[in-house]
């Protein structure tokens, strides 16, 4: 059975100008200590996901659907089990430690904060165990005395990953956790979790806008556009062929090392992801679509197996037998 | 276990020069904040100097308003007042007496203008204190609530009667709780501190029914601000990433408030607090007047109408000092708050 | 060009405008606004010759409300009506001039610091912190006690002690412009210190100083009526704050004349609520974040 199971997950915001969708019926599942990478553009909705997940997100948030984590579904938890579940069950690590850790407080703290919250850890048990979790990230026990402004971002980090272990969770969000570093500390912030979860056996659902990153990282991956996954697949399918127009630019705005093909034809996309108030009729991606059909834009199509590999499945008419035309409403095939 | 990561030599005396360095630099902080508010209070004392006796072009003639006065006495002013001298050694004096703690003596009192502030400063630090106090602690507690509860109907309604007691001006508000509590129902005394022979314990009771209207009136007026920089500053840091780490511990709503946002956002309500206290004490001339209060503000005033120049000129000085005084409490204390400013 | 440039400009005013006028509570505060500022131009027609007349006034002295007089009259016997008129003009005067100054040296300070830097800009920084912490009323007693009674005398103190605070947020602002990239650019196509200054910074800075404008009135009617009521306003001038003064004394509280009292407050109370209302809804559309409180 998968450990967390989100089925046609909905989260809308309520705002003065009228709801608005961030994410817009996603599901995918992520078994026992597998790696799922979540990529996508800024404001596709791929954070306000990591925050549905716990039910983090601000009251103007609407979510319907399903949430199943160890069987239990989150949507309709209590508030005191939800709480019990939250950091025991799933942590999450931000993007930016800068801002997500309290500039007040010692980080020694932080980490402890949650051991003595979950388990019956005494005041000191709870110091030794956040001083041993230091440690494990590869910082020395003695900067639990350290304020996060003390620390370099990659430091920052690393007492991030710190606490997302501090409960033995079963589960890891990691949302962006290397943006806003440099590239050798990035290198050695994915190491460190690769390792982490891979030794305590722990579930990975990484967000990253940069599909090389999570490729590199992740079993399979996800491509998120406009609040929708919009493929899906094991991480080589999808980063080497995908068959989304969307999956295909992300993945070659993220050139791989070493892979010449990619350097001889450098790929941008043109236009900025649509504004989740305004989405574009049909599919969402048809207006930046190079490769759009005439029918794009009354078709919005769901995920349908596509590509190579187990589970490869991709959101657009040109996977569909028929390019999608039987979808289209009768109305605009007249016309 | 600690000491287990602790690699052996040269580290600890590394860790020495840096905390060497680090003293180095708080002292340094700590002197030039020090040294800031004492350029500062020459400021004011200069200020004061200047505009007492230079900018009125005769300061006798001014002193001497409205009232008839010989061209004698008025001689014996400008000797008194060593008018005749140079202006760099009138200021000389001036300052050399100021740093003496002797601010000349009063026209209307013929006393020190030191020995009137002594009589009269106790009952403006009692009543401008449990002010500050009350007001600090009503404002910040509506704040946390009102960000907590941000935009509900609660929420509205405090910040309306925040605002609007703002809008009020003090000494209007004061007689109006006269009219009604005082001369109108009577529950309260009209003006005054205490009731004349009343002795020993009893004075407690008394001076604490006759300081409810007044410090009712300044709390009205001042909470405001208090509420609605804590209630900004809270719902500044509610919006933060290490709250959302916070609640994704798992942690309860209020737990959450207490240990993480609040301590946040404390910091600059703090100073709001410790820089307002030093206006406050100006603050309450109205009040102090309103209600007869014997203070300093009541003094100040009774100075003003006469004008009692040498009188005016002292709580100038004073009140301004008070400022100044808890600008720097305030930057000193802002470090000890907050790791991130700590030198 | 200039056309062009005009266009934009409307655009962002009506942007201004769709935004601003979610906030019920700003267009409370602005129409509030509106009827005093129609009141103080309208005083002479509102109110007879003689309204504010000591040797002639219209009624006899302290009466309570009646049919003649709504709200009685004063210790002249001039209604009180009248009084509450006239003293809008006051009000407004002294906080509209008062505001004019501090924000002219504010903002010439305030960028004149923040662009140059150095140690003239910090020099000019320590000098708005010397009037910072003199309380401004302490000053403005001062200056009143030295140079006299007057409207005028009340104006340039709350002016002169109020601008360090503008000076501090503009040079703020001034700071945050100038780290952006097309300042940069504007330097590096050879724009002087004045262009920069004036055609750049300027326009970013004024946005800001509109919100503080709006609630500095506000706060300088206050101190205002609190001038006249310490007495050192122009005596003969119908200042609402004198107002009350002077009913403070005939004796207006012991007698329980309230009609004396509570509307020369009441009018204070609802112009600077006012000016906070409308500087708070201005500064809700200028800073996004703040507009959700």
């Amino acid at each position: 059975m998968a450990l967390l199971e989100v089925s046609d997950l909905t989260v809308t915001y309520r705002t003065a100008g009228g709801d608005v969708p961030a994410v817009r019926g996603v599901s995918f599942a992520l078994d026992a200590g597998q790696k799922l990478g979540l990529a996508g553009e800024s404001g596709c909705g791929k954070s306000t996901m990591a925050l549905a997940l716990l039910r983090l997100l601000p009251k103007t948030a609407r979510l319907t659907g399903e949430i199943r984590f160890d069987g239990e579904d989150l949507l309709t938890m209590s508030w005191g089990r939800l709480r019990a579940v939250r950091w025991a069950g799933a942590s999450i690590v931000f993007q930016g430690a800068m801002h997500s850790l309290n500039a007040v407080q010692r980080i020694g703290a932080q980490i402890a904060e949650p051991i003595r919250l979950h388990s019956r850890a005494g005041e000191a048990a709870a110091r030794k165990r956040a001083g041993e979790l230091l440690e494990h990230v590869g910082l020395p026990a003695r900067r639990a005395d350290a304020y996060p402004h003390e620390l370099s971002g990659g430091q920052r980090q690393r007492v991030m990953i710190a606490m997302a272990l501090a409960c033995d969770p079963k589960l890891i969000v990691a949302d962006e956790p290397t943006t806003a570093l440099d590239v050798m500390i990035q290198a050695q912030i994915l190491t460190l979790i690769e390792s982490l979860v891979a030794e305590q056996g722990i579930s990975l659902l990484m967000i990253s806008h940069d599909l090389s990153v999570l490729a590199d990282t992740c079993d399979r991956l996800a491509v998120m556009y406009a609040g929708r996954i919009v493929e899906e697949g094991p991480a080589a399918a999808v980063f080497g062929a995908a068959r989304h127009p969307y999956g295909q630019a992300l993945a070659a705005a993220f050139p791989r090392i070493g892979d010449p093909a990619s350097r001889r034809r450098p790929q941008g996309l043109a236009g900025d992801p649509p504004d989740p108030a305004e989405l574009p009729p049909g599919c969402a991606f048809h207006p930046r679509c190079a490769v759009r059909l005439d029918h794009c834009d009354a078709v919005d199509p769901s995920l349908w197996p596509a590509g190579s590999g187990e589970g490869a499945r991709a959101a657009c008419v040109r996977v569909l037998p028929d390019d999608g035309l039987s979808l289209v409403p009768a109305a605009k095939e007249s016309a | 276990m600690a000491d287990s990561a602790l690699p052996t030599a040269p580290v600890p005396q590394l860790a020495q020069s840096v905390r060497d360095r680090s003293g180095v630099r708080r002292l340094r902080y700590y002197g030039e904040k020090l040294g800031g508010s004492l350029v500062s209070l020459f400021a004011v004392i200069l200020t004061s100097f200047f505009l007492f006796r230079i900018i009125p072009g005769d300061p006798v003639r001014t002193m001497t308003h409205g009232r008839p006065v010989s061209i004698e006495q008025q001689e014996q002013l400008r000797r008194d007042f060593g008018l005749d001298k140079s202006l760099a050694e009138q200021f000389w004096t001036y300052l050399t007496g100021v740093l003496r703690f002797d601010l000349g003596e009063s026209f209307q009192y013929n006393r020190p203008v030191t020995d009137l502030i002594g009589d009269r400063i106790w009952p403006t630090v009692l009543l401008v204190g449990t002010s500050v106090i009350v007001s600090a602690a009503l404002g910040l507690w509506l704040g946390v609530r009102g960000a907590w509860n941000h935009g509900s109907l609660g929420d509205r309604v405090n910040t309306g009667v925040a605002l609007t007691l703002w809008s009020v001006p003090s000494f209007w508000l004061g007689l109006i709780l006269i009219v009604i509590f005082a001369s109108g129902l009577g529950w309260f005394p009209t003006s005054g501190m205490e009731s004349t022979g009343v002795e020993g314990w009893e004075r407690i009771p008394d001076v604490a029914h006759h300081m409810v209207l007044p410090l009712v009136t300044l709390v009205a007026v001042v909470y405001a601000q208090y509420l609605m920089i804590m209630r900004s500053s809270l719902l500044d840091e509610m919006g933060s990433d290490y709250i959302v780490t916070a609640r994704a511990k798992g942690l309860r709503d209020v737990i959450v408030r207490r240990r993480h946002a609040v301590p946040n956002a404390l910091l600059p309500t703090v100073t709001l607090i410790f820089v307002n206290l030093g206006f406050v004490v100006f603050g309450a001339v109205l009040v102090e007047t309103i209600f007869s209060w014997p203070g300093l503000g009541q003094l100040f005033y009774s100075g003003l109408s006469v004008p009692d120049l040498p009188l005016v000129q002292g709580l100038f000085i004073l009140f301004s000092a008070a400022v100044i005084l808890m600008n720097l409490v305030a930057d000193l204390l802002y470090p000890v708050l907050d790791p991130r400013v700590r030198p | 060009m200039n056309g062009l440039v005009w266009a934009r400009r409307r655009r962002t005013a009506a942007r201004f405008w769709s935004q601003y006028r979610q906030n019920r509570a700003g267009v409370f505060g602005l129409v509030v606004l509106a009827l005093f500022v129609l009141t103080a131009l309208l005083a002479p027609v509102l109110t007879a010759d003689n309204a504010l007349s000591v040797t002639r006034p219209p009624g006899s002295p302290l009466q309570g409300p009646s049919a003649d007089f709504l709200l009685g009259t004063d210790r002249s016997g001039r209604s009180m009506i009248d009084l509450i008129i006239w003293g809008s003009r006051v009000s407004l005067t002294v906080g509209f001039w008062a505001t004019f100054i501090s924000i002219a040296f504010g903002t010439l300070f305030g960028i004149l610091a923040g662009h140059f830097g150095g140690w003239g800009s910090s020099l000019l920084m320590r000098v708005t912190d010397w009037f910072l912490v003199m309380p401004s009323l302490v000053l403005g007693v001062a200056l009143a006690a030295v140079l006299g009674r007057s409207l005028t005398t009340i104006i340039v103190a709350i002016g002169v002690t109020s601008w360090p605070t503008t000076a501090r947020l503009v040079r703020a602002q001034t700071l945050a412009v100038e780290a952006r990239p097309y300042i940069e650019r504007a330097r590096a196509l050879g724009g002087g210190h004045l262009h920069v200054m004036s055609n750049h910074v300027l326009p970013n800075v004024m946005p800001i100083v509109l919100a503080q404008t709006t609630l500095m009135v506000g706060s300088a009617i206050l101190t205002e009526s609190t001038f006249a009521f310490l007495g050192l306003g122009d005596p003969t001038t119908a200042s609402w704050g004198a107002t009350i003064q002077a009913a403070r004394d005939v004796g207006a509280v012991s007698s329980r004349m309230w009609w004396y009292i509570l509307p020369p407050g009441i009018a204070i109370v609802l112009v600077v609520l006012a000016f906070t209302l409308v500087g708070r809804a201005i500064e809700g559309v200028l800073n996004p974040k703040l507009r959700e409180r």
